[in-house]
């Protein structure tokens, strides 16, 4: 998954419906831990703004 | 270790919202020491919240003061998918919060008891001694790395917890039990200041539903609340938002905007062996209204007490510590699981249902009308709702409060 900076707003919804903490919420920026992804799409359903994309 | 912190609390308390402020105002307070780790700059920045609350459940835990307080709310109106609505005004006085002073003014009176806060101080795991027991936390503060050792560790870190999954409880939601929300605080609009307003609908807020609540005769806080399994692509909470807008007002500034989930599962197990969550962490929120700050204080005073309870005791195994998970119980968790168990009947409920309830619901008094009438209303269009209601009546009195 990968996360558009500049539309992102910090908010951590993702993180919370991610089964295996692969997001953590920094101060000011969403990281995302590749390795762990599962692909589940969950965050990226429940994104605010749409700012989660999933890599090509 | 950093100038003013010890290497040593009994109690660490990860997130200075009102459920880690609170918690450690009833720890310290009790006899505890209290270190609470803030990851944001400031407590109660960003907001991200709308800022309703009840003065009933406000006023235990905190001095009334006009400081924080933006309006002061009398009644709400319900909104139907087919534009009609109806007002109650026998829900209690209610005020919508100048959130970011009021974070601080709880964070102040936790510290004027002696707790210690930290910001920006980003936490990253839980530190394990040679048995695997947990005794501390390690956490970032300005690009170094720290530990600070404790008795208890409490998660008051917010929707996207991660405290609980790193000492092995699972608080992953799914897609039903969470709501994607966007918020505009808007000026240059004209609203009646007394009045909260919530709009339901399938087109409107699918799953959710959207909020008008006054910050003044002329600003707002207008927001919408989405489910999570709710939206599409291109169809999340901005786009119903925006339209609403557009619609009811064209010429709105929006000054502030800002984004989150609320968690609407039904919150239990979130104790266990030197750990507590409280507050969104731990799903302590209505499930039905996605109100959470009364219910974050009332816990963070059951969990505060628990902390010092334990200390005393010298046991923090989850035995121990799960009596504050039966005090929840007893409060507002046995309330907060029948929120759950009709929350979808309610929250994906059929227009034409919700029509007609607000139809017949306009009928009752204003003075007399609360959210039980509403429910009553509710009943009459909805078997399933009924036999869940009967079955939860039996096992606890419920109270219905937005």
């Amino acid at each position: 998954m990968q996360v558009n900076q500049s539309l992102c707003d910090v908010c951590g919804t993702c993180a919370s419906v991610c089964p295996v903490s692969a997001i953590r919420v920094k101060e000011f920026e969403i990281v995302f831990d590749n390795d762990k992804c599962i692909h589940c799409r969950k965050c990226l359903r429940v994104c605010p703004l749409e700012a989660i994309q999933e890599e090509k | 270790m950093i100038k003013h912190i010890a290497d040593y609390y009994d109690v660490v308390i990860i997130g200075g919202g009102p459920a880690g402020a609170v918690t450690a105002r009833y720890a310290v307070e009790n006899g505890a020491s209290v270190l609470i780790l803030e990851r944001d700059r400031e407590p109660g920045i960003p907001v991200r919240c709308a800022e309703g609350v009840s003065h009933a459940g406000i006023e235990p835990f905190i001095d009334i003061d006009e400081k924080w307080i933006c309006t002061q709310i009398k009644g709400a109106s319900l909104h139907s998918p087919d534009g009609n609505f109806v007002e109650m005004y026998n829900n209690g006085l209610g005020y919508v919060l100048e959130r970011r002073v009021f974070d601080r003014a709880l964070v102040d009176l936790a510290c004027s008891k002696g707790a210690v806060m930290l910001t920006k101080a980003d936490a990253l795991d839980l530190l394990r001694d040679k048995d695997q027991q947990i005794e501390g936390v390690r956490f970032s503060h300005l690009n170094q790395l720290y530990s600070v050792k404790c008795k208890i560790v409490i998660g008051a870190d917010g929707v996207e917890s991660q405290v609980g999954k790193w000492a092995g409880i699972n608080t992953t939601l799914a897609l039903d039990d969470i709501d994607t929300c966007v918020q505009y605080t808007v000026n240059n609009i004209k609203v009646n200041p007394d009045l909260c307003r919530f709009y339901f609908g399938n087109e409107v807020s699918p799953g959710g539903y959207l909020w008008i609540f006054p910050k003044s005769d002329t600003s707002a806080n207008i927001g919408i609340g989405v489910g999570g399994s709710d939206t599409l692509p291109g169809k999340g909470p901005k786009f119903y938002l925006d339209r609403f807008m557009a619609q009811n007002f064209p010429n709105a500034s929006v000054n502030y905007m800002v984004c989150g989930g609320v968690p609407t599962s039904n919150g239990t197990g979130f104790v266990t062996d030197h750990v507590m969550l409280v507050g969104d962490a731990a799903r302590q929120v209505n499930p039905i209204t996605g109100g959470g700050i009364v219910q974050a204080m009332i816990a963070g005073r059951l969990c505060g007490e628990t902390c010092a309870k334990a200390l005393k005791n010298g046991d923090f195994s989850k035995k121990s510590l799960n009596e504050y998970e039966k005090r929840w119980d007893k409060t507002l968790g046995v309330n907060q699981r029948f929120m759950y168990s009709v929350k979808n009947n309610f929250m994906k409920m059929d227009d034409n249902k919700f029509n007609s309830i607000v139809r017949a619901a306009k009928s009752v008094d204003p003075d007399k009308f609360t959210m039980y009438s509403l429910f009553k209303e509710a009943l009459k269009e909805d078997p399933i709702l009924l036999a869940k209601m009967a079955t939860s009546f039996l096992v606890s009195r419920i109270k219905f409060d937005w």
